[in-house]
C-alpha cells in the first residue's frame, strides 16, 4: 500500500456547449494522509476542480481527463454505480456553507447514519453508538439530543462541526473540504479546523482543502496549489510558496495576507465627533399570540468614543453585538438606554438634529444585496444628493461622475446595472454612495468580508485614501483582525455586548491585556507569527 | 409541537369571529325582509310584526347576532323559509357529496402533479420537462366549466359513455354513484394540477441547487433516494400550503361544477337558495363555508412542522 492517495492529471471543466473551459489542463496528486490545499479566488476553479472528482459538478459543467486516479484506481470513467460505493465510503466531503449543506427537514441522527446504513452492514444500535461516540469526539454538547434534533437547532460552526463528524464517521481514505470554514467567524473557524485536522491524522485519511485563505492554509497544509483562471500557477509547500511566491498572482496574495506592519498609526484626537456612554439594545422576543417572550439584550451598556478624523475598529466574533452597535449609531437599531452624542450633541434618531444623516453614513457588509438591481449606478449615488432641494440635475451629475472617479471607477459606469458589477466594483459604488455628501462619520460594517483577498486590499487601500481626502471618523466593524490592521487607528475588543479591551492599534496588536484578545490574534492568523522573517527583511 | 398548534388553533379564533360578523352584516345589508317573504304577500302587518318578534329581528343588531351565534354554537342553524327544514342538516347533507367531489379530485390532482412536477424539475429543460410544463401551462388557462361542457359533449352525448344528467350519493350504491362523479372530478382535477405541478417543480429546482442535495450524492445515494429521500420532503412544503389553498377555494367555489354538472351539492343548495331568497339558508351555507375554509387551512398549518420543522422554532 503505497503510491498517492489521489493523482489528477491533465483536468479540464468545460462549460457545456459553449467550449470555455472553467479549469485548464490541471495535474495534482496528494499522497496517502497527505494534505493539499487548492488555492485561488473566486472564479478561479477550484471548487469545480474538486466536485469533479467525485463527478458532482452542476449540471451543465463537464469534466475530462487523462486520468484521475484514486488509490491507484482510474475513476475518471468508472460506472455511476461504482462512484456511488466510492463516495461517503472513501471520499468524504464537506461543503462551505453549513447553513444549507444539512437537510433541514431530517433529523440529525437520520442524516449522520444514512451513509453508515448505505455502506455498512451494521445495525441501528452499532450505528446510534458510532454517531454518538462521533459526537462526542467533535465536542457536541448532548450528543444523544442532538441526534434527534434539526439543524436548524445549531449554530453555523456548530452544524459545521455534525457535518464534519458526519463525514468522518465513515473514515474515508480521502476528504475534500470546499471552503469549510469561510462562513464562520475567525475563533470558530480555527476550531473548526482544528478539529478536521486532528480527525484525518487520526484515520489516516488524506486532505484536499479549497480555500481562498491563504493565510488559513500555510497554517494547516503542507502542500498547496494556486489556481488563476482555471490554471495552476504555482505549486509547492505551503512554507516554501509563502516564503518565496514566484508567480506574479501568488506574490499578489501573499502581499494581501494580514501581518503587522508598524508605523502609520496617527496621533489620537483629542476632539471627540462620536460619544457612547452606557448603551444598552434588546431585540424584543417573539410575539406569541398572547405574550411575548423576553427581549433578549445585545449590548450590556457600551462606552466608546470615537475622535474626529480617526478609525476605530471594532472586533469580535459572531453574535458579540458590534454590528448592533454600529446599526445604533446611525439609527438603524433603537437603543434602550444610553446616550449617545455627534459633536457633543445628543443623537437621537427619533429626532433627528437637521444634517445628521447626511453627516452620518453606513456601508454595508454584503454589497450583493445592499444595491438596489434595478437602479443603475449613477441613480445610486445621485439619490442622496436629491436630498438637497437647490442641486440641479447636471449638478448631481458631475458630482456622482467626481465621487466615482474617486473610489476608481471610469464615470462611463453610470448607466451599469449592479448585476453587471464585480463584488469589489459594487462595494467601491456603496462607498461612493456613502461618501457623496461628504459625511463626518462613517460606520462601516464588514465592508470587505464578502471579498477575494486581492480585492479586499484593494478596497481598504480605498478607504484609507478617502478618509485622508475627505477627514471623515469611520467606525470600522469587523471580524477580520487582518483587516483591521490595515485601516485602524485604535481598536476596541467586544465580546458578549461589552467591550472587553480597547487600546491604540499597536497597543491590542503587540501587548494585547486580556484572554479573548489573545484568542482572537492567535486566530487570526497573522502571517508574521508564523513568517516573522519574511516581514522583517521588508 | 404542541405549542404550535395551540397558538394556530387559538389565531383561528379571531379569524372565525370576523368570519361570523362579516355573513351577519352581509345578510342584514341585503333589502328585503325576511319575515315578510316568509309569510307571503297576503299577511297583514300585526302578523309580520310578530314573526318577526319570534325571528327575534325586532331586537336591536348587536343582540341579534349574540342570539344568532348563540344558536349556532348550539348547532342550531335555524329553518328554512322555503321549506321549514332545519338547515344545518341539509347543509351536511349537501356538504358531504361537495366534500366527496372535491376531496377525490385535490388527492387525484396532488397525485399526479406533485410527482410531475419533481420529475419536470429533475429532467429540467429536457423533452420530458417541456412536456410537462406545456400539459400544466395549459390546464392552468382552461376554465373549469368550458372544460365540464367538453367533457359532458364529447363523453356523455357523443360516446354515450358517462351520464349527462343525475346523481346518486356514493353512500347508497358505489359503483352507481362514481359513475356520476368521474367527470366533475375529472374537470376539477384537469384544472387544478397544472398550478400544483408548476408549484412542484419551481420548489424542486430550488431545493436541488442546494448543497444538502449535492451532500446526499456526496454520501453516495443513488439520485433516486437523494430525490425522495432529501428532495422531496423539502419541495414539498410550500407545495403543500397551495394544496391547502385549492382544497378550500375548491370547497367555496364548487357552485360551478356543481351547476355544469347538475350535482346537489352545497354550491348548488347555495345558489337555489338564493335565487329563493331564502335567507337562513344563504346565511347558514355562507358561514359554513367560511368555517370549513378555515378549518382546512389550519389543519394544512398543523401537517405542515412535519414537513418543515423549522416552522415550530
Amino acid at each position: 500500500m503505497s503510491g498517492p492517495a489521489l493523482e489528477v492529471e491533465g483536468l479540464d471543466v468545460m462549460v457545456g456547449g459553449t467550449g470555455m473551459r472553467v479549469v485548464k489542463n490541471l495535474s495534482f496528486s496528494i499522497a496517502r494522509g497527505g494534505a493539499l490545499a487548492l488555492v485561488g479566488e473566486s472564479g478561479s476553479g477550484k471548487t469545480m476542480a474538486a466536485r469533479s472528482i467525485l463527478r458532482l459538478l452542476p449540471p451543465g459543467l463537464r469534466a475530462s481527463s487523462e486520468a484521475v486516479r484514486f488509490e491507484g484506481r482510474d475513476i475518471a470513467n468508472a460506472a455511476d454505480a461504482e462512484m456511488r460505493r466510492l463516495r461517503g465510503a472513501q471520499i468524504g466531503m464537506v461543503f462551505q456553507e453549513p447553513m444549507v449543506s444539512l437537510n433541514p427537514s431530517m433529523s440529525i441522527g437520520g442524516q449522520m447514519g444514512e451513509g453508515l446504513r448505505l455502506h455498512k452492514s451494521l445495525s441501528a444500535g452499532e450505528i446510534r453508538d458510532m454517531s454518538l461516540a462521533m459526537l462526542e469526539r467533535v465536542r457536541i454538547p448532548d450528543p444523544g439530543g442532538c441526534l434527534a434534533a434539526y439543524p436548524h437547532e445549531f449554530s453555523g460552526g456548530m452544524r459545521q462541526r455534525i457535518m464534519l463528524a458526519s463525514v468522518m464517521l465513515m473514515r474515508p481514505a480521502l476528504l475534500i473540504a470546499d471552503e469549510p470554514t469561510t462562513a464562520l467567524d475567525t475563533l470558530v473557524s480555527r476550531e473548526v479546523l482544528d478539529l478536521m485536522m486532528e480527525l484525518t491524522e487520526e484515520n489516516g485519511t488524506a486532505v484536499l482543502l479549497i480555500s481562498h485563505d491563504l493565510g488559513m492554509v500555510a497554517r494547516y497544509m503542507q502542500d498547496l496549489l494556486v489556481m488563476k483562471d482555471g490554471e495552476a500557477v504555482e505549486k509547492g509547500s505551503a512554507a516554501e510558496v509563502l516564503r518565496a511566491p514566484s508567480h506574479g498572482y501568488t506574490q499578489r496574495l501573499v502581499d494581501a495576507l494580514p501581518r503587522r506592519s508598524h508605523g502609520g498609526e496617527r496621533g489620537v484626537p483629542a476632539k471627540p465627533i462620536i460619544e457612547v456612554e452606557g448603551l444598552r439594545v434588546a431585540y424584543p422576543g417573539r410575539r406569541r399570540l398572547l405574550r411575548s417572550l423576553p427581549a433578549k439584550e445585545v449590548l450590556h451598556g457600551v462606552d466608546l468614543r470615537v475622535g474626529e478624523g480617526e478609525t476605530l475598529a471594532l472586533v469580535g466574533g459572531s453574535g458579540s453585538g458590534k454590528t448592533t452597535l454600529g446599526r445604533a449609531l446611525v439609527g438603524l437599531t433603537r437603543p434602550l438606554d444610553g446616550l449617545m452624542r455627534f459633536r457633543g450633541e445628543p443623537l437621537d434618531w427619533r429626532a433627528p438634529q437637521p444634517g445628521m444623516r447626511k453627516d452620518i453614513q453606513f456601508i454595508f457588509q454584503d454589497p450583493y444585496s445592499s444595491l438596489d438591481p434595478r437602479q443603475n449606478v449613477g441613480s445610486i449615488i445621485a439619490e442622496p444628493l436629491k436630498r438637497d432641494r437647490a442641486s440641479t440635475r447636471r449638478g448631481r451629475r458631475e458630482r456622482t461622475a467626481e465621487i466615482l472617479e474617486l473610489v476608481g471607477l471610469p464615470a462611463d459606469f453610470m448607466p451599469r446595472l449592479p448585476h453587471q458589477l464585480s463584488g469589489g466594483q459594487r462595494q467601491r459604488v456603496a462607498i461612493a454612495r456613502a461618501l457623496v455628501r461628504e459625511p463626518k462619520f462613517l460606520v462601516a460594517d464588514e465592508p470587505v468580508s464578502a471579498l477575494d483577498m486581492t480585492v479586499q486590499a484593494q478596497i481598504l487601500k480605498l478607504i484609507r485614501e478617502l478618509q485622508a481626502r475627505f477627514g471623515f471618523a469611520c467606525l470600522f466593524v469587523s471580524h477580520d483582525l487582518g483587516a483591521v490592521e490595515q485601516v485602524a487607528d485604535r481598536v476596541a475588543v467586544m465580546k458578549e455586548g461589552r467591550i472587553v479591551e480597547e487600546g491604540t492599534r499597536d497597543d491590542i496588536f503587540d501587548r494585547p491585556q486580556q484572554e479573548y484578545t489573545r484568542a482572537l490574534l492567535d486566530a487570526a492568523m497573522l502571517i508574521d507569527r508564523r513568517f516573522g522573517d519574511r516581514t522583517a527583511a521588508q | 409541537m404542541g405549542r404550535f398548534l395551540l397558538s394556530r388553533l387559538l389565531s383561528a379564533i379571531p379569524t372565525v369571529v370576523i368570519v361570523t360578523l362579516m355573513v351577519f352584516v352581509l345578510m342584514r345589508a341585503i333589502p328585503g325582509d325576511p319575515a315578510a317573504l316568509m309569510l307571503g304577500d297576503l299577511a297583514e302587518p300585526e302578523q309580520v310584526a310578530a314573526m318577526r318578534a319570534k325571528m327575534g329581528h325586532d331586537q336591536p343588531l348587536p343582540m341579534q347576532y349574540l342570539l344568532w351565534i348563540g344558536d349556532v354554537l348550539r348547532g342550531d342553524f335555524g329553518h328554512s323559509i322555503v321549506n321549514q327544514e332545519p338547515i344545518l342538516p341539509l347543509i351536511l347533507t349537501r356538504f358531504s357529496v361537495s366534500a366527496t367531489i372535491v376531496f377525490a379530485a385535490v388527492i387525484l390532482a396532488a397525485l399526479v402533479a406533485v410527482p410531475a412536477g419533481m420529475i419536470a424539475a429533475w429532467r429540467q429543460n429536457r423533452a420530458s420537462d417541456v412536456a410537462i410544463v406545456t400539459a400544466a401551462t395549459l390546464s392552468l388557462s382552461i376554465p373549469s366549466f368550458w372544460l365540464g361542457l367538453m367533457l359532458l359533449l364529447v363523453f356523455g352525448l357523443w360516446l354515450n359513455w358517462l351520464p349527462i344528467v343525475g346523481f346518486v350519493p356514493v353512500t347508497r350504491e358505489f359503483w352507481a354513484g362514481t359513475v356520476y362523479l368521474i367527470m366533475p372530478v375529472a374537470t376539477l382535477v384537469l384544472v387544478e394540477s397544472g398550478s400544483i405541478a408548476r408549484m412542484a417543480r419551481a420548489s424542486t429546482i430550488e431545493v436541488a441547487r442546494l448543497d444538502y442535495i449535492t451532500h446526499a450524492r456526496a454520501k453516495g445515494l443513488s439520485e433516486r433516494q437523494v430525490m425522495w429521500r432529501h428532495a422531496f420532503r423539502n419541495a414539498f412544503a410550500p407545495t403543500w400550503t397551495l394544496i391547502g389553498l385549492i382544497l378550500g377555494s375548491l370547497l367555496a367555489n364548487i357552485a360551478v361544477i356543481e351547476t355544469v354538472f347538475t350535482i346537489p351539492g352545497l354550491g348548488r343548495l347555495l345558489i337555489d337558495s338564493i335565487y329563493a331568497r331564502d335567507y337562513p339558508v344563504v346565511q347558514g351555507c355562507l358561514l359554513f363555508i367560511a368555517l370549513i375554509y378555515v378549518a382546512v387551512n389550519l389543519l394544512v398549518d398543523c401537517v405542515y412542522p412535519l414537513l418543515d420543522p423549522r416552522v415550530t422554532a
